[in-house]
């Protein structure tokens, strides 16, 4: 009998998407610049990060039309963004059949206690984390992709490395732990011990585990990529910038290379200039996107 | 020692099941890589974005030459790009299966599923698990391509010469059926396990 919806395959299609680029993409347009250009999946969404940032307001799922518009027009995987804690937002989208849901500190939070318990889904979810407890919190509600949330909008690559490697560090230190320290280390990271037990022992998240927030360039791909990232979500950092299509090649030619800087010199010569980014003293506490989610 | 292409896709999934059969690997990222190897495996992922990547360094063109004397096996977009004729032209077909394929054929992720399959090899049947995320389906067979497994009455799984072809991943669920058939019976590459 054929089995649909199990976390086998929903984890089945994360895998399929490491060493590619998944794009932020407005409309169906940039949705084929992005997938002409060698994206792996395009992430649907009416403003792109850097956008919300400036427009304000509430923001909300996508309408459905610019979904299914864009779902019309590419072959690739399709994504598109709920609110935290927002399930029906996610009802409304599985039935529209996108392939991957991204629970999403990008958009206005729906709850501020709870997220989706997303084993509900057949639709696999991704979610962001800012350190390892963050991550297998989220995997326990059933998410099979994890990513850095670094800070959406910024064009700055300095909270998606800190993520990265505080991801990495932590399970570094599970790994060197005896059994009897691994429930107080489940207690402090408030992370599911069977999970944490896992952790130990593999060495490694159960799910893949992607970069994103502020990439921008080459070699910020590069670089999120030789920190363990096994692939890159870029949001802004293409339709921000002065020329997107050359842009968006770069990027996906730096991740499938990401180890030859010969290679990656060749990649990002005579490009356009990147977008201009914020530095993280510009961005008020209140207003960084990645406190958002618990 | 045994390939896998490594421009995108799950190749990490095939290193994990090439070691699991003691078999030596190599991440092939450039043509060049291809005279170290004695077969190649060609990987699930974006069929569209690893032919893309393929095209920049001229990947078809060493495949092809390599393919003369040497296995490949080919999993989903693998499948997709080692076939003759492709319901999308954005990916360039390598040619080395005699079949035609289209893209997604079941439709989208909550259509992907896993199942057993019946494989039949040299007059036994072996039942394998198999993962089928977003396949193709093969909608035309030539006369020198050998139908090994059916699914729903539609081949999934085509042999020709000493090539392999399988519309799903074997590598996700485990299954060691294919790798070893390919890479270790079928050439007798030699193995102390």
């Amino acid at each position: 009998m054929a089995k649909k919806g199990s976390f086998e395959i929903k984890v089945g299609l994360a895998e399929m998407l490491k060493g590619g680029v998944i794009m932020d993409v407005m409309n169906a347009e940039q949705a084929k610049i992005a997938e002409d250009a060698g994206a792996v999946a395009v992430m649907a969404l009416e403003r792109i990060p850097s956008e919300i940032r400036r427009y304000g307001g509430i923001s909300r799922a996508s309408d459905p039309q610019m979904i299914k518009d864009i779902q019309n027009s590419v072959s690739i995987p399709v994504m598109a963004k709920v609110r935290i804690g927002h399930f029906a937002e996610a009802q409304i989208l599985e039935a529209l059949e996108v392939d991957f849901i991204d629970e999403s500190e990008v958009l206005t939070p729906a709850d501020e206690h709870n997220h989706i318990w997303k084993n509900d889904f057949k639709v696999p979810f991704v979610c962001g984390c800012r350190n390892l407890g963050e991550a297998l919190r989220r995997i326990g509600e059933g998410a099979a992709m994890i990513r850095t949330k670094g800070e959406a909008g910024s064009g700055n690559i300095v909270e998606a490395v800190r993520h990265m490697r505080q991801v990495q560090s932590d399970i570094k230190r599970l790994t060197t732990m005896n059994q009897d320290e691994l429930m107080a280390a489940s207690k402090d990271m408030g992370a599911p011990f069977d999970l944490i037990q896992q952790v130990a022992k593999s060495g490694k998240l159960p799910v893949p585990n992607f970069a994103a927030g502020g990439i921008a360039t080459p070699a910020d791909a590069s670089l999120m990529m030789q920190l363990g990232a096994e692939t890159v979500f870029v949001g802004s950092g293409i339709f921000a910038s002065e020329d997107p299509p050359p842009r968006a090649k770069a990027i996906v030619d730096s991740v499938a290379y990401y180890k030859d800087a010969s290679k990656l010199v060749e990649i990002s010569t005579g490009l356009k200039s990147a977008m201009k980014g914020l530095d993280m003293s510009e961005i008020p506490e209140g207003e960084r996107l990645q406190e958002r989610g618990w | 020692m045994v390939g896998v292409l490594a421009l995108q896709g799950d190749y990490s999934k095939h290193v994990q099941i090439l070691e699991m059969l003691n078999l030596e690997v190599l991440e092939v990222r450039y043509p060049n890589d291809l005279s170290l190897i004695d077969g190649l495996v060609i990987p699930g992922g974006e069929s569209t974005t690893i032919s893309d990547l393929m095209t920049r360094v001229s990947f078809h063109e060493a495949i092809k030459i390599f393919a003369k004397k040497k296995p490949i096996l080919g999993t989903c977009a693998g499948l997709i790009l080692m076939s003759k004729n492709i319901s999308d032209d954005r990916v360039i077909p390598l040619g080395l299966l005699d079949i035609s394929v289209d893209r997604n054929a079941y439709g989208r992720q909550v259509d992907s599923f896993t199942d057993q399959i019946k494989v039949s090899l040299n007059d036994n049947i072996h039942n394998v698990s198999a993962a089928f995320i977003r396949a193709p389906k093969i909608n035309k067979v030539g006369s020198n391509v050998k139908i090994l497994s059916y699914y729903n009455n539609e081949p999934v799984v085509v042999k020709q010469g000493h090539h392999l072809g399988l519309t799903f991943h074997p590598e996700l669920v485990k299954t060691t059926f294919f790798h070893n058939y390919i890479f270790r019976k079928q050439f007798e590459i030699n193995n102390a396990a």
